[in-house]
């Protein structure tokens, strides 16, 4: 079977997935690069694999599939991106530095900041408008500039660099060795910049640490560190806002129910995130060490893609699980993963996601979908998925 | 209602301190849980059995 599978619509997952999880929990696919993996899509046996501390989705060892259709198999793939942080204590030490930027006080503290970029740019515009363009995309970009103090007129290229570097079939070779190439010259000598007019921002302190030597954290790291922060700033939470929203209006009566009760908001975003039918091609673990799962061995050195959203609509965990319930609780989707790699910016996100939805709300209360939601188009060839456009009207 | 948290496997998302910040908290240097009341009133059962059930470290345990 070719992976990823196709969707009926931009909203609907694919067939397979339902018909995989009740009768072929472990099944053999054929990625981009044409190399063979095992796809899990039950949300035990996905949730189990992704929090077991001993594997990673580092995919640089030879006998590792690679992912897209490009020389290096892609950004699982790339081996200049592995470092000491990367798996076991050093990934742990890695983890805690930067998680203090990203606990539930320090950005509950943004809300108010998130609230106000929402208001300027949904100003910005009249309807009919694109809402990816106009709010989904700019949002998080500015945010996550503001919190790295990268400047976000650059935001043009940080989307292509991050395309690049997500691909999985949509450029060629020249074209992402060079984005490559740039990205990390714009990175490194930004900063450099920052050690000489250092500001209250996560780059600044990251460099102040690097320059202690005392083993935290070295120059490749910071900019790697600094490269996968925008990137994952920038497309996950952007192509979601798109998502959640053209998933409120397609069945507008979701949009209605919020409109009536605010309250709604943190359980509707929880919901948005499970029911994601097109969010990533699953989370890659190399499993390293012989592995059991749902009655199968798996060998040393075999390839898993878990499908996060596949799990996400197991019926054995989530009652009505092809419903979109908003007030669902508990909500225990594993949309950012499970365990010590599960995402670190998953309350950024939350955050992010909530305010949003809260503005539109109440600057938009009319919005509605300007296409039928068959008609909306997915984003092609990357690793990450979105809409591409989502059209509006209020 | 007891509480126990497994400081070694948090993985500082924050979902606990979202959905029960009377119960917990978490270290400014390194986002690690922090149990500010291990035996909580009844009232607040619900939104516990939310916060450990949610747990992307399932690193929340809930005795009744």
């Amino acid at each position: 079977m070719e992976y990823p599978f196709t969707q009926p619509s931009a909203l609907e997952p694919p067939a397979e997935w339902a018909r995989l999880r009740d009768e072929c929990p472990v099944s053999r696919v054929r990625m981009a690069s044409g190399d063979e993996t095992v796809l899990l899509t039950r949300y035990e046996d996905v949730r189990t694999l992704l929090a077991d501390p001993r594997f990673t989705h580092n995919l640089s060892r030879p006998d590792a599939a690679r992912i897209a259709d490009s020389e290096s198999g892609g950004v699982f793939n790339e081996a200049s991106l592995v470092t000491d942080m990367t798996s076991g204590e050093g990934h742990l030490r890695w983890r805690r530095m930067m998680s203090r930027s990203f606990t539930a006080k320090r950005v509950n503290a943004l809300r108010p900041r998130i609230e106000e970029i929402a208001h300027e740019l949904i100003s910005a515009v009249q309807p009919p408008v694109d809402l990816v363009s106009a709010l989904g995309f700019p949002l998080p970009v500015f945010v996550i500039c503001e919190l790295l103090g990268v400047p976000a007129d650059h935001r043009d290229r940080f989307a292509h660099w991050s395309d690049a570097m997500l691909n999985l079939t949509k450029f060629k070779q020249d074209e992402l060795d060079t984005a490559a190439r740039e990205f990390h010259e714009f990175m490194a000598a930004h900063v450099l910049a920052k050690r000489d007019n250092p500001g209250d921002d996560l780059l600044s302190e990251l460099a102040t640490i690097v320059d202690a030597q005392d083993g935290r954290l070295t120059e490749v790291e910071l900019i790697i560190t600094a490269q996968g922060l925008l990137v994952a700033g920038h497309e996950t939470t952007a192509n979601m806002i798109g998502k959640m929203v053209a998933m409120l209006l397609a069945d507008r009566s979701r949009w209605e129910a919020l409109l009536a009760d605010r309250g709604l908001i943190p359980s509707a975003v929880e919901e948005a995130l499970r029911f994601d039918a097109n969010p990533n091609i699953g989370i890659p673990r190399y499993v390293s060490e012989q592995y059991e799962v749902a009655g199968e061995t798996l060998p040393a050195g075999t390839t898993v893609i878990t499908n996060l959203a596949s799990a996400n609509r197991d019926g054995c965990v989530f009652a009505d699980a092809d419903e979109m319930v908003l007030d669902r609780r508990p909500n225990p989707h594993i949309a950012f993963g499970a365990g010590p790699h599960s995402c670190l910016g998953q309350a950024l996100a939350r955050v992010e996601l909530q305010t949003v939805l809260g503005v539109l709300l109440d600057r938009l209360p009319g919005l509605r979908l300007d296409v039928e939601p068959a008609a909306l188009r997915r984003r092609e060839g990357l690793v990450v998925g979105g809409i591409e456009e989502v059209p509006v009207r209020w | 209602m007891e509480i126990t948290v497994d400081e070694d496997a948090c993985c500082g998302a924050g979902q606990c301190v979202m959905i029960a910040p009377e119960v917990f908290d978490q270290r400014d240097d390194d986002g690690v849980v922090i149990l500010l009341d291990p035996a909580p009133p009844p009232e607040l059962r619900p939104a516990v059995e939310n916060a450990a059930a949610v747990c992307p470290a399932a690193a929340i345990s809930v005795f009744p």
